[in-house]
């Protein structure tokens, strides 16, 4: 098997594919950081060298006007107030939601990525992993050996975990190393608050706890991951199912990306909850966002995704050792 | 332990309602070079993607150095060496890793057989290039050495002249024949090219749509619908002589044909000379595809 999936690495290596999503990667975070240096300095500009209790405190009133305003949706006020409500918890006790550092960076970009970023480019990796076997003809060279196929397809899974798990680690590594060239790389233990509960409208600061930030960073990557694998598996499994890459690539696009938007919108359509890519938010339950349908919990969702990644496989495989291959 | 190295009996495959392959029986033995000839579509690669376990039969077993395909999958494939349609290999990878990589699938090749490999089909100055850059020849070789890796005992090469250039195509006859006599293994060629069966093989089946329609020797086949072709002058005279002693057709081009018959020829040559027939040509015309179809179907066109 250790054979097997060297094949699979080499392959993988060999198509540039790692490199591909790390140069991705690396722009992306060159972007934002500079997006955000940008950000900083306008403020500057603006307010002058001010403490960030005044600059929370200007936030939350500007969030208030808006509130005020008239034609805003009702989804929307509620979701204000609710950002109001934990503003107003970090600066009642004492906490900046913002120290400024590549960790607070890396937690943020994490947070924005979770749902449609890395998922591309995980799927990157995952999509032609056995549809380009086939479309170019190498499968009936692998599936001829004296290996049985399952095999093949388990050497071609792992490969998939490893390669996830390279992704968001290099992820990591890499929006680490390039904010922290403008931001600095201090802040590992600048405090974090974390467990807010979201119940209707109102924030519930019952369950609070404050954490050191790289403990946060820690929970939030092992959520990272383990939604990349997820989608990586539901990839895995078009990639078995639809010979054709570009095809199975844009089932998984559009599933992916009706994720990001029914999110938005579906807060009155409940059975969307079953639905995988209206969980991928998990980070969201960390950090205390109102969940896209009332009632979901990170349990519920860990669940849900679990599910959906144990039938993606069982369905790879069932299909892949029984298909005939023409 | 037997002669033969690999068993077909009553190979069925039905796709939806309709049957593709309609009960095929054959055996292959030690150190043979067998043909399976049939125009396109008559399920040749449909059957060699069932020996070689891609494709599930309906029905019928086929057995490899002993071991059923569907029962005892790894060690029948651990008996047999293949090539399905093209080789395609790995394009971005170079030629020995991509040998690396399928030996890396086989219970321990060692490097000095891969090398040997690599020597015997002389692919020695291109093999660290990527395999991109062959031409359709090197790849052809690259894909046997491939299937010679797990020193098979059984070799499946489907179609494999096919893109060749003349040098080309007479280089991989002659190593296909090395193979089987000097190597001892049993080659399985698939063609639609009679000349190319009839220059390499020592066995042939023929088959058409989905049925095996005669399995036999070559130059059994050949002797059976082997034709003389004559020019003569006057041909009046030429067809009477001839007729007396043999079958007489009258060809295009004011040709005669009659068949051909190794030691009879020669005398009807000289029959024809002693009578004052000025002979300009004589021929031995081998028959097409299409002929040999006729002859064994009994008028059933190809198509």
């Amino acid at each position: 098997m250790i054979n097997l999936v060297k094949n699979e690495m080499l392959k993988i290596v060999r198509k540039k594919r790692i490199l591909v999503v790390a140069g991705i990667i690396a722009v992306l975070v060159a972007l934002f950081t500079y997006s955000q240096f940008r950000e900083i300095e306008r403020r500057l500009e603006r307010f002058g060298d001010v403490d960030w209790r005044t600059t929370l405190q200007q936030q939350i009133i500007d969030t208030q006007n808006r509130i005020t305003s008239s034609g805003i949706s009702d989804e929307w006020k509620s979701e204000l107030q609710l950002r109001i409500q934990q503003q107003q918890y970090y600066l009642d006790n004492d906490v900046n939601p913002m120290e400024p550092g590549a960790p607070t960076f890396v937690r943020t970009f994490a947070e924005h990525s979770i749902n449609l970023f890395l998922p591309l480019m995980v799927m990157v990796v995952a999509a032609d992993m056995v549809s380009s076997e086939r479309s170019a003809g190498t499968v009936k060279l692998l599936l001829t050996r004296p290996v049985k196929r399952w095999r093949v397809l388990m050497s071609k899974y792992i490969t998939l975990i490893l390669s996830v798990s390279v992704i968001v680690v290099l992820f990591g590594l890499l929006s680490y190393l390039i904010s922290g060239l403008i931001f600095g790389y201090q802040g590992w233990t600048a405090p974090v608050i974390t467990g807010f509960n979201v119940e209707g409208n109102e924030l519930n600061t019952n369950t609070v706890q404050m954490i050191p930030q790289w403990q946060y960073l820690l929970m939030e990557f092992s959520l990272v991951w383990f939604v990349a694998l997820i989608v990586g598996t539901i990839t895995f499994m078009l990639s078995v199912l639809i010979r054709n890459t570009p095809a199975g690539m844009g089932v998984m696009l559009a599933a992916l990306i009706s994720g990001a938007i029914l999110s938005s919108m579906v807060s009155s359509w409940e059975s969307a909850k079953y639905l995988f890519m209206i969980n991928l938010n998990l980070t969201g339950y960390l950090s205390g966002q109102a969940p896209p349908i009332e009632g979901m919990t990170l349990g519920f969702s860990l669940l849900v995704l679990t599910i959906w990644g144990i039938a993606a496989l069982i369905v790879s495989f069932a299909v892949f050792i029984r298909q005939d291959i023409y | 332990m037997s002669d033969i190295t690999l068993s077909v009996k009553g190979l069925r495959k039905t796709i939806g309602k309709k049957e593709i392959i309609k009960g095929l029986d054959f055996d292959l033995k030690r150190g043979e070079v067998f043909g399976f000839l049939g125009p396109n579509g008559a399920g040749k690669t449909t059957t060699i993607r069932m020996l070689v376990g891609l494709i599930k039969p309906s029905s019928g077993s086929i057995e490899i150095g002993g071991y059923n395909v569907r029962k005892n999958f790894t060690k029948a494939m651990s008996q047999m060496g293949c090539i399905v349609e093209n080789p395609e290999l790995y394009s971005y990878l170079t030629g020995w890793e991509n040998l690396e990589h399928f030996a890396r699938m086989l219970p321990e090749v060692d490097r000095a057989y891969m090398e040997y490999v690599v020597d015997l089909v002389r692919l020695n100055e291109r093999i660290h290039d990527q395999v991109k850059t062959y031409s359709l020849g090197m790849r052809q070789r690259l894909g046997i050495a491939q299937a010679l890796l797990g020193k098979p005992k059984v070799l499946i090469l489907d179609e494999p002249t096919n893109g060749l250039d003349p040098m080309g195509i007479r280089e991989m006859r002659n190593f296909i024949r090395y193979l089987a006599e000097e190597e001892g293994l049993t080659v399985l060629v698939s063609s639609h090219l009679l000349s190319e069966i009839q220059l390499m093989c020592d066995r042939v089946a023929i088959i058409s749509k989905g049925a095996v329609i005669k399995v036999d020797y070559v130059e059994n086949l050949l002797a059976m619908q082997e034709r003389v072709i004559w020019q003569v002058e006057p041909r009046e005279t030429a067809k009477d002589i001839l007729s007396e002693v043999t079958s007489v057709v009258e060809g295009p081009d004011g040709a005669l044909i009659t068949p051909y018959i190794e030691n009879a020829a020669s005398s009807w040559n000289r029959l024809l000379v002693e009578k004052g027939v000025e002979v300009k040509e004589m021929n031995r015309k081998l028959p097409a595809l299409e002929d040999l179809f006729l002859e064994l179907t009994g008028g059933e066109s190809i198509d």
